[in-house]
């Protein structure tokens, strides 16, 4: 098990105080002025060399990520833009940094603005969490009074903290989209290139990171690349936020090593599985927008990058939601199905009208009332909408299905089986409704 | 997407003005943003706008908000409709906000549905006494605690139908209720309390300044092998797969076979193109605007071509044979002018490189052509092509490659010249005999 002196967030549970004494006293602001005297390069050296990758749902190394910025300004700012608008199904864990470890995230952002030669950053925070904003902003006012951050600080390094709160869209969390709500439009993702890190928020350079990955930044940087490197493993390196919710008996957020197992996840840390292990049914391993894994292939399996991608699913942001046999998993799906439906923003067409399709014809299958064939039909339009949208909401509410189809075929022919043996009165519908 | 519309007129309110105290505080927020960006407070503004009128937006809200901001009333209605957490009809005193995505609904979020739909009636309606009101909502992010509802501003997890419905009597009675978890969990740990973070010196500052260590002690080479190592393989990987952490959905973008700043930085070469950067820097043009010319610009080549030439196809690499072939030229250009002085003539340059086209003393019959029909070529480089005696459509048409190398150093353009087809829109012009 992960020792307790290498974990990052030492705070997770609030059961100390968030303030800027205690942060210190658990190591927060501890020689900044230092790291920022080692200068720009060895900042962004330091980063890559800890294969740190991104924690917000893609995993894009960090540190090569901030080397995409511009090395001189041509005249524009730079900004850093902090993703905190956090709405991926399952995952809760940047809303404990920012209530409980304030004080990471906003040593991060400095240390990750300077590495970027911006010299202001926003965190776009998501409407609903609206105690977490007071709290952030209330470490944001102590980093200010106590001269850490400002135009004029400390760390002789002139750099500006705001909190920019949402409204309640997911697709926020989409970095173009997010820059485009930052400025004040509808939510709506940009094409790609020109890349934020050439033209992003305002048409300036910009570099749009995850909670997570800019509050690890300053632990990374004080006991270096090579010791972060060393937890995990090799190119899955250094530990994580897991977010473990669903049917396990205890339910919650732990930081852990990349590359633990699923079974050891649940044993050891979340006090086992609900109806112990032969009770397990399948688990989605990086929140609701990757393919479900079926329970024989995810219990011994290593929770990192590449040994679920391996599986066909993806660590995405560690949300491991565990499903055990109780569970409706073709209803579950469909659930998921109207999520997206929910939060398509209506801009390409196959996602905004084909979210709604997929639910509709999910919310059929559940109940059985459909035919054989359109269950190939069914993957058929997910393939037909994954990869063909401007960002990756399409994907994402593509793959929960091709999950299901993949993995539980049996289940809804077994539904449409039993509702076609009953005598009902509704006709079919067709699928293309 | 969901479908929102403006409540019903009958229950709009005449008018709308920020309180006092609201105004100054919205100036507080108009202040992050730089001068002549005041649009990005429209959300902030909006909920204030919102929380002072009593947890919904009016339309003469949102009109005040687009006066306050200077921005058009159309676009803060679009944002207002966009997000969901914009209430645009009346709600309850309390409004409570379901989370019914999977991990709430899988841990009992259905039955606290059934509950407030038996007590409240359906969702999206105000109860009777005006105390509740109740919607379903995608995840609200506190998933470790599930099942859980936002009430107003406050979460309450760790629910079930009876302690929600305790809860909802606390509110309306005005008892003190708990926010948070309802079963005493203080955040998002296991039940029972933590077996992780147990160690007291986490906690008492003796661990403080204890990495300062590596910096005295000599990198050990293990160390600066493992360094270079994990740099180098997130390099290589980045480029070839760039989003690790989920499925392959075979995007086109981002891919190896596209011009993503991960190849280029894989590949050693700067990630963000020069010509990008400086393009983006040239005051006073907007890349919307820079976009638009270079559309109508590739609109024109393709519109001066007969109707039954094919216009110029992408190859696999997304170039078209014209910036193939600029490409090529410019790698071979750029090497023969690093062999010549810093301070050579243009004409020197070009010498290097290709052969001067012949030209006219003077236009033929006194009567030049319009050099600036052809798309690229303005005002300024019509009069150099001039100078060089260069006069008519039919002189371009035929021009070499030679002499294009030449003429597009002359310039100081190099690869233009194929970029924009200069030669093919002649041979158009001159063919049409105007």
């Amino acid at each position: 098990m992960l020792a307790d002196q290498d974990r990052i967030f030492t705070n997770l549970y609030g059961l100390h105080s968030p303030g800027l004494e205690a942060a210190k006293q658990r190591g927060a602001w501890d020689g900044t002025k230092f790291l920022l005297e080692q200068g720009r390069d060895w900042i962004i050296e330091e980063m890559k060399a800890s294969g740190l990758r991104g924690r917000g749902g893609a995993g894009f190394p960090t540190g090569l990520k901030w080397s995409f910025m511009p090395k001189k300004s041509d005249g524009r700012p730079h900004y850093l833009v902090v993703n905190a608008d956090e709405s991926e199904p399952g995952t809760c864990k940047d809303r404990e940094i920012m209530r409980h470890d304030p004080h990471l995230l906003i040593e991060g952002c400095m240390l990750a603005c300077f590495a970027m030669g911006a010299h202001a950053c926003y965190i776009y925070i998501r409407g609903e969490y609206v105690a977490e904003k007071h709290a952030l902003q209330r470490a944001v006012d102590e980093a200010y009074e106590a001269r850490l951050v400002g135009q004029s600080n400390v760390h002789d390094f002139p750099f500006d903290i705001y909190v920019h709160h949402g409204a309640g869209a997911y697709i926020c969390g989409e970095e173009t989209a997010l820059i485009e709500s930052l400025e004040g439009k509808k939510g709506m993702p940009r094409l790609k290139p020109p890349f934020p890190a050439n033209m992003g928020l305002y048409g300036c350079p910009t570099t749009v990171n995850n909670v997570e990955s800019i509050a690890v930044a300053g632990t990374i940087l004080r006991r270096g690349g090579a010791w972060f490197a060393g937890l995990g493993g090799k190119n899955n390196t250094g530990t994580k936020l897991f977010c473990v919710s669903g049917h396990v008996n205890k339910p919650c957020n732990v930081e852990a090593e990349l590359g633990i197992t699923f079974r050891e996840l649940v044993d050891r840390h979340c006090g086992g599985m609900r109806g112990g292990w032969d009770n397990l049914l399948c688990s989605i391993p990086g929140g609701s927008s990757v393919p479900l894994v079926p329970a024989d292939q995810i219990i011994d399996a290593k929770m990192d990058f590449d040994t679920l991608r391996g599986l066909g699913s993806g660590l995405g942001t560690a949300a491991v939601i565990v499903l055990d046999k109780s569970t409706d998993i073709v209803a579950a799906i469909a659930r998921i199905s109207y999520f997206y439906k929910h939060e398509s923003c209506g801009q390409c067409t196959p996602c905004r009208e084909g979210t709604g399709w997929m639910w509709r014809v999910m919310l059929r299958m559940a109940e059985g009332r459909a035919q054989k064939r359109e269950i190939d039909m069914l993957f058929e339009v997910t393939k037909q909408i994954e990869g063909h949208t401007i960002c990756a909401l399409g994907d994402a509410a593509a793959w929960p299905i091709q999950g299901l189809i993949k993995h539980f075929r049996p289940e809804i022919e077994k539904r449409i089986d039993r509702y076609t043996a009953n005598p009902h009165p509704d006709p079919i519908p067709m699928a293309a409704e | 997407m969901a479908n929102r519309r403006l409540a019903p007129a009958s229950e709009q309110p005449e008018s709308f003005a920020f309180s006092p105290e609201n105004a100054a505080w919205a100036k507080t927020q108009i202040a992050k943003y730089p001068e002549g960006r005041q649009a990005s407070a429209v959300i902030s503004l909006l909920w204030k706008a919102q929380e002072q009128n009593g947890g919904w937006l009016p339309r003469a809200a949102i009109e005040a908000v687009a006066a306050e901001l200077g921005m058009p009333n159309i676009r803060v209605l679009e944002v207002a409709t966009f997000y969901t957490m914009f209430a645009l009809e009346p709600v309850g005193r309390f409004w409570i906000q379901v989370c019914g995505t999977v991990p709430c609904d899988s841990c009992g979020a259905r039955g606290l549905k059934e509950m407030l739909e038996a007590r409240l009636g359906p969702s999206g309606h105000v109860s009777a006494d005006g105390n509740f009101s109740w919607l379903e909502v995608e995840c609200l992010g506190a998933c470790c605690n599930a099942p859980m509802v936002q009430i107003n501003q406050d979460y309450y997890e760790d629910l079930t139908p009876e302690s929600l419905g305790t809860l909802m009597d606390d509110l309306a009675a005005g008892r003190p209720v708990k926010v948070g978890s309802q079963t005493g969990r203080q955040a998002s740990e296991p039940q029972g309390g933590p077996d992780t973070l147990t160690d007291p010196t986490l906690f008492d500052g003796s661990r403080v300044g204890a990495w300062r260590k590596r910096f005295e002690d000599t990198a050990k080479p293990e160390d600066q092998d493992a360094k270079t190592d994990e740099a180098r393989s997130s390099e290589q990987r980045a480029a070839a797969d760039p989003k690790p952490a989920r499925p392959d959905a075979g995007r086109q973008t981002e891919r190896p076979s596209s011009d993503a700043p991960a190849q280029r930085a894989a590949r050693g070469e700067e990630p963000v193109k020069p010509e990008d950067r400086t393009a983006a820097n040239v005051p006073g043009t907007s890349p919307a605007a820079a976009a638009g010319e270079a559309a109508g610009a590739e609109a024109g080549t393709q519109s001066s071509l007969t109707r039954d030439t094919p216009p110029p196809q992408p190859e696999a690499s997304g170039a078209s044979e014209g910036e193939v072939a600029a490409e090529a030229e410019e790698a071979r250009v750029a090497g023969a002018l690093a062999a010549l002085p810093k301070d050579a003539t243009p004409e020197q340059k070009a010498n290097a490189v290709g052969t001067r086209p012949a030209g006219l003393d003077a236009a033929r019959a006194g009567k030049p052509d319009d050099l600036t029909r052809i798309k690229g070529i303005g005002p300024g480089n019509s009069q150099r092509l001039n100078g060089l005696g260069i006069y008519h459509f039919d002189q371009i048409a035929a021009w070499t490659r030679d002499e294009i190398t030449w003429v597009g150093t002359y310039l100081a353009f190099p690869g233009r010249i194929d970029r924009e087809n200069w030669v093919g829109q002649a041979q158009t012009l001159s063919a049409t005999g105007t």
